[in-house]
């Protein structure tokens, strides 16, 4: 979540594959590899030997593109992307194909969206030997939306003004089986918990404990992994297991109405 | 020339048309409806129609035919547009006088008619056989009138938000017509002298009725469905076209505009942020229409969200805004909104390089706490310069002065976090 570059103003090269093909057709823009500190939340430093293989799915070339030239250059990153679909059924496709460790997943897709995948991989993501991770990326502002992917199985949601940096962290958190909340997801989360006059169900769901809150509150904030655990004088390791435990909560819980308490906004 | 009015409805409006008003009308809306087309009081057209009532009954055949064909408006807007989201949404305190006028009037309707037809059984001179279907008559007109009336009380209510009526009601109504109705034709029967056969008359007519109604019954349940769905498409076509009309005007505009400045980069962040905004709020706003830019916020969100937008395009930094919760503004509120504007406004002159400011605004309970950080280099609090007064007073002092608390602090890794909690007044609701 943290950004000391600035946005990286990459022109995407423009010669991307149109359709669901493997393997990187980045273009070679930097022929040196820029070594630059990843100011990530430290769990993982990019280019240490530590490799992923992402597929993209997005309907919008041009922005598949871009991802692509961010965070594609596998040297560079440790990114490898094996694979890219544009729509529900290529994407099913692709990812039962190439079974990569983390998914890209646009929430608008034609075919029934992100969570219509999210669904048709179930079996994929509860693999206990090399369980498929999602990682959703929208431009959606909709809490339903947001909540609507999470609940689906998405490990974390990140907007697509993120950076390139940024996103190449946050796939390798989601590849470690940690979640990733952007500031605008984690104020949905707070706003679909926030105490209403309803009775939980499962108290153990339906609530979120004052620490996990507080975390919350911090992303929401702004605040990277490493400076809440500063600011709480807790580890970063404790830190991703509030985040996880809120992930847990957010999809188990029972609340059906959810979504429709983050969706209307709750005026005191 | 009631013919004339009926049109089809899809009809762009021509000039003058005549409609029946909805609103305030006693019966039918026939006399307001004529006397709107006209330009003459409502009172000198009722008058008419009551002295053309004595003339043999006249004006109520008169009254009848223009309930009949006039299509029924609202207070003149085309009905053939059928708006779903008039303009004119009557605000709860109307709804409900909406909702019971039209009992009133109905009830003032039916003593003067039934007054009126006292006198008219009283003046008109009948042969002395029809004299005793008087009644039976009344009756039929008096349960059409009511069944006509429920009807368009049920076509009025699709574009104008009328309190909905409980069902029971619209079908009591509906049942006391057509057993006015039943009642006067069995009436008449009777006075034919064919008492005796009243019984097997009945059946036969019920028979016909049933008949009737499996014979047609499924082609009017396909057409009220079809009727439906097509409302439900046009609805839908025009949402379509208000979005395409949306983004047609503005995103196009600024494409031009970005291509424009291709060359500053920072005017190019600066359009694209606005427009994406501007479009974010239209998409994702529960009405689904942005809001005027000219009316003050009124309550939190909205007021952080205007603060950061007004900052951000005065500045060319991106602000993130993240809301949780949501109340109307107060005294107190208002100044922290300034107060958190001001900081914004810090946030983005001195931090900005740092990239985005990032704005965070919580209501909990009866406290509002906003806190706003940048990732700029920081400054030590104890030394700031002298042109930096503004933050003590414009931010500290005015929140203290409203009994609120603002704490600035520079944050460990880089960059600054002001902190605002201000107590929300008591409702006073």
């Amino acid at each position: 979540m943290s950004d000391v570059n600035g946005p990286t103003g990459q022109t995407p090269a423009s010669n991307g594959p149109e359709d669901a093909a493997a393997g990187t057709a980045g273009a070679e823009s930097a022929p040196g590899p820029t070594t630059e500190p990843v100011a990530g939340a430290g769990a993982a430093s990019a280019g240490g030997g530590r490799r992923v293989r992402v597929v993209l799915v997005d309907d919008h070339r041009m922005f598949r593109t871009g991802v692509q030239a961010e965070i594609g250059e596998t040297e560079r990153t440790g990114v490898e992307v094996v694979g890219e679909a544009a729509d529900v059924d290529q994407a099913v496709t692709v990812i039962t194909a190439t079974r990569p460790e983390v998914v890209l997943l646009d929430v608008h897709l034609p075919g029934g969206g992100g969570v219509e995948v999210l669904r048709r991989c179930a079996p994929l993501m509860a693999d206990a030997r090399q369980p498929v991770r999602f990682l959703a990326l929208s431009v959606s502002d909709a809490a339903e939306d947001v909540i609507g992917v999470i609940r689906g199985g998405a490990r974390g949601y990140v907007t697509k003004t993120i950076t390139g940096t940024d996103l190449v962290d946050s796939v390798f958190r989601v590849q470690d089986g940690d979640a990733v909340f952007s500031p605008r997801l984690a104020g949905f989360v707070l706003d679909a918990f926030a105490s209403t006059d309803a009775p939980p169900v499962d108290e153990d769901l339906d609530r979120l404990t004052q620490r996990e809150r507080e975390v919350l509150r911090l992303i929401a904030r702004g605040y990277a992994y490493k400076e809440i655990a500063k600011q709480l004088f807790i580890s970063v390791k404790t830190v991703e297991s509030h985040v996880s435990a809120v992930l847990r909560k957010l999809q188990l819980s029972n609340r059906h109405e959810l979504t429709r308490w983050a969706t209307a906004r709750r005026l005191v | 020339m009631p013919e004339a009015a009926a049109v089809p409805l899809d009809d762009p409006r021509p000039p003058r048309k005549l409609y029946r008003s909805s609103d305030g009308r006693w019966l039918g809306g026939v006399a307001r409806g004529l006397a709107g087309h006209l330009g003459l009081p409502v009172i000198w057209v009722r008058l008419v129609f009551v002295g053309l009532f004595m003339a043999d009954g006249l004006g109520a055949l008169l009254y009848a035919a223009f309930w009949f064909f006039v299509p029924l408006g609202v207070g003149g807007v085309d009905s053939g547009r059928t708006p779903a989201f008039t303009t004119e949404t009557a605000p709860d305190g109307r709804r409900r006088l909406v909702a019971r006028k039209p009992d009133r009037g109905q009830m003032v309707a039916l003593i003067l008619m039934v007054v009126v037809a006292m006198v008219f059984v009283g003046n008109v001179n009948l042969g002395g056989g029809a004299r005793a279907y008087l009644w039976p008559t009344v009756l039929v007109g008096a349960g059409v009138a009511l069944v006509w009336r429920q009807a368009d009380n049920a076509r009025r209510a699709r574009w104008v938000e009328v309190g909905r009526r409980r069902r029971t009601l619209t079908l009591l109504r509906s049942a006391a017509g057509v057993l006015l109705v039943t009642a006067g034709v069995s009436g008449i029967f009777v006075l034919q002298g064919s008492a005796a056969h009243l019984g097997s008359v009945l059946q036969a007519a019920l028979a016909v009725l049933v008949g009737t109604a499996l014979l047609a019954g499924p082609y009017l349940v396909r057409m009220t469905q079809d009727l439906s769905e097509e409302r439900l498409m046009r609805i839908r076509a025009q949402e379509r076209a208000e979005v395409a009309a949306h983004v047609h005007d503005s995103v196009l505009h600024t494409l031009t505009l970005i291509q424009r400045n291709a060359e500053n980069a920072n005017e190019v962040r600066r359009l694209a942020r606005a427009q994406e905004r501007d479009l974010r709020a239209w998409l994702y706003k529960p009405e689904g229409t942005g809001k005027d830019e000219a009316d003050e916020p009124t309550t939190l969100a909205e007021a952080v969200r205007r603060n950061a937008a007004e900052v951000e395009d005065k500045h060319g930094v991106p602000i993130e805004v993240v809301v949780v919760g949501d109340c109307p503004l107060d005294e107190g509120l208002t100044a922290q909104m300034q107060a958190a504007r001001e900081a914004m406004v810090n946030a983005a002159k001195y931090g900005g390089e740092g990239g985005a400011v990032q704005v965070y605004a919580e209501v909990e309970g009866r406290t509002v706490f906003v806190s706003v950080r940048d990732r700029g280099p920081g400054f030590d609090l104890d030394g700031i310069p002298a042109d930096r007064m503004g933050v003590r007073e414009s931010i500290i002092g005015r929140m203290e002065r409203n009994g609120g608390t603002a704490r600035l602090r520079a944050v460990p890794d880089g960059g600054t976090e002001v902190e605002l909690e201000m107590e929300r007044a008591e409702k006073t609701s």
